[in-house]
């Protein structure tokens, strides 16, 4: 590959893939609000 | 209705893996890849990520909020989640897109996801054994003529079809719980076939050449696919063709959205849950589906090929041949792994088209899961089985044009102006901004009110008044030149007046090809009235629960 392909391919990727975790890691530790919530698996 | 309040979902992750499932399809790794293609190869990204930025994010926070906002009056679909933004009566026919289109994809989509279901199995049994190039294309040709059978099944098409329209409706049957377990599996799975073809794609290099094709090389296609051509952003049809593909590949403009964050409390976030959903989208769009089709078709037929060549038909016509030069065992792996990950891709798809229809059958007229889901399947059936017999006469074609094109844009462009302008940005900020988990950058504000509505209304026009060869540059010249503008036979104005058709058959004087664009003519004609009828009986549906609605032992169901 030429470098300015792969420095695009890099730097897009690599950036997806980064806010797309950084986000996914939001979400995994914000806690659960209290109930009731959306969500029947919180629930006693 | 206290119906509406049955459903909920199981996990914060589910609902955002589901809709990440409803986002995530087919278009994430045959139409974006083809796209860039089309439109500069590396330079293609720039626009996309500009327009994912400035019209992606905020109609994903548009859809989500207003979703949440009609859900707290027990609306579950989009003809009563707008009329419960606004006083004036219309916007609820409006909403009549956010039920129709997903009827009329479904019908169609359905269609195609039954092929990803055909070709796993014919993975399997090694139909495509020894098979040559052109015997794989053959082989789909002769597969979508439905008289023909391929494998002693008779009507194999037809079957598949309705398999997959019965799995579907089973799903759909279990509510929310059976959607978010089929995202919760699908997902994964899609994301790890996904991981193994895209790193044999990235590694492929030119291994692949042979005495044919002696320059073949993967990294010729890859090195279309990302080189910058700074050159192709000045041409309006690369932005309007990233705007179009951000458009699509989110599943924005459908109410499908909607109807799955009407099941989220005021209270619980939105914000952090659309821009996951949204990147989780773009990760397999951009890093997965930019590294399995190109770089592989290139490294076995050479950049030339796919130039020519590259289009949605590559997945089903060319791929199967591919992966036969990887050996017999790893050969059906990766039939297995390539058109599973298309199913899986397509089934979180079309379930989640399911869900408007039953949401509003269950708020409006007190439907169950089953009758909802059933009844559903028996639409979609019906309106879909003149895709799949009259497949080659553009019926399905004429579907994916104005139910799955044009309505989309159309949906889109009203909700925005309503969120932004009708329901109020301040308001419509406010609950965006309820329950987040995620700080929202003020200039959103300024982008949901200005940017995306004119970014939409451009795209709008851009699919109104194509230009003669999509030739935006050569149009301006010719329209301030005063020799008016040409519009292309793709543009909506002569896509309606079948204007391509009709220059063909003037130009035709063999009979046979005279009787065939005259059958293509009534087809296509009779697809839109088919349309139109569902339109119609839709919104009589929501005229009838209106009236329901307003009559006094209703009335405070829905406050």
């Amino acid at each position: 590959m030429n470098s300015d392909a792969l420095g695009l391919l890099l730097v897009t990727q690599l950036t997806v893939i980064a806010i797309t975790v950084y986000f996914f890691y939001r979400v995994l530790t914000t806690p659960s609000r209290p109930e009731p919530d959306s969500y029947t698996d919180n629930d006693q | 209705m206290a119906l509406g309040q049955t459903e909920s979902w199981g996990s914060r992750v589910g609902l955002i893996l589901a809709m990440a499932g409803n986002a995530v399809g087919l278009g994430n790794f045959l139409r974006f890849p083809v796209q860039a293609v089309n439109n500069g190869g590396g330079a293609f990204i720039i626009p996309y990520l500009v327009c994912f930025l400035l019209m992606g994010i905020p109609l994903l926070w548009v859809e989500w909020s207003m979703g949440r906002f009609g859900g707290r009056s027990n609306n579950h679909s989009t003809p009563f989640i707008l009329d419960s933004m606004t006083k004036k009566a219309f916007w609820k026919y409006f909403g009549v897109f956010g039920i129709f289109t997903n009827i009329a994809v479904a019908s169609y989509y359905c269609y195609i996801e039954s092929w990803t279901m055909s070709y796993v199995w014919h993975s399997i049994i090694g139909t495509f054994d020894g098979m040559s190039q052109t015997q794989v294309a053959q082989f789909f040709s002769k597969y979508v003529d439905i008289d023909k059978s391929l494998t002693g099944i008779p009507y194999e098409a037809v079957v598949f079809y309705v398999l997959c329209l019965l799995l579907n409706t089973f799903i759909l049957s279990r509510g929310l719980a059976g959607v978010e377990r089929a995202a919760k599996i699908g997902i994964p799975l899609l994301l790890v076939f996904g991981s193994f073809l895209a790193i044999r794609g990235l590694t492929l290099g030119a291994s692949g050449a042979s005495a044919e094709v002696p320059n073949a090389s993967a990294w010729d296609g890859l090195n279309f696919l990302w080189t910058p051509q700074y050159s192709s952003l000045s041409d309006p049809k690369v932005w309007l063709a990233a705007a179009g593909q951000i458009f699509f590949t989110l599943s924005v403009g459908m109410g499908t959205i909607h109807c799955y964050a009407a099941y989220v409390k005021s209270k619980d976030d939105v914000a952090l849950n659309a821009v996951s959903a949204g990147f989780t989208n773009e990760f397999v769009e951009v890093v997965l589906g930019s590294s399995i089709v190109i770089p592989i078709a290139a490294g076995y037929l050479g950049l030339d090929w796919v130039k020519e060549n590259a289009g949605f038909g590559m997945a089903f016509q060319t791929m199967p041949f591919l992966f036969e030069k990887w050996g017999p065992i790893l050969s059906t792996v990766a039939g297995v792994m390539w058109f599973g990950l298309l199913f899986f891709a397509g089934i979180t798809s079309s379930l989640a088209m399911g869900t408007p229809w039953m949401g509003f059958m269950r708020d409006e007229f007190g439907w169950g899961r089953l009758k909802g889901a059933w009844s559903f399947g028996a639409i979609v059936l019906a309106l879909g089985l003149p895709t799949v017999i009259f497949y080659e006469h553009g019926v399905f074609d004429e579907y994916d044009y104005w139910a799955g094109t044009v309505s989309l844009v159309v949906f889109a462009l009203a909700e925005s102006i309503l969120f932004a302008w009708v329901f109020g940005i301040d308001k419509g900020w406010r609950e965006l901004l309820s329950g987040s988990d995620l700080k929202v950058p003020n200039i959103y504000k300024f982008i949901i009110k200005y940017v995306t509505p004119l970014m939409l209304l451009l795209v709008f026009l851009g699919a109104v008044f194509t230009p003669l060869g999509n030739d935006w540059t050569a149009a301006f010249v010719s329209l301030f030149s005063g020799e008016g503008w040409q519009l292309d036979h793709a543009s909506i104005i002569k896509t309606i007046t079948n204007a391509g058709l009709h220059e063909q058959l003037v130009a035709a004087t063999d009979p046979t090809e005279v009787a065939r664009l005259e059958d293509r003519r009534f087809y296509t004609n009779a697809a839109r009235l088919l349309l139109t009828t569902t339109f119609a009986a839709l919104a009589g549906l929501v005229y009838l629960a209106a009236r329901k609605r307003s009559s006094p032992s209703n009335q405070t169901n829905h406050e």
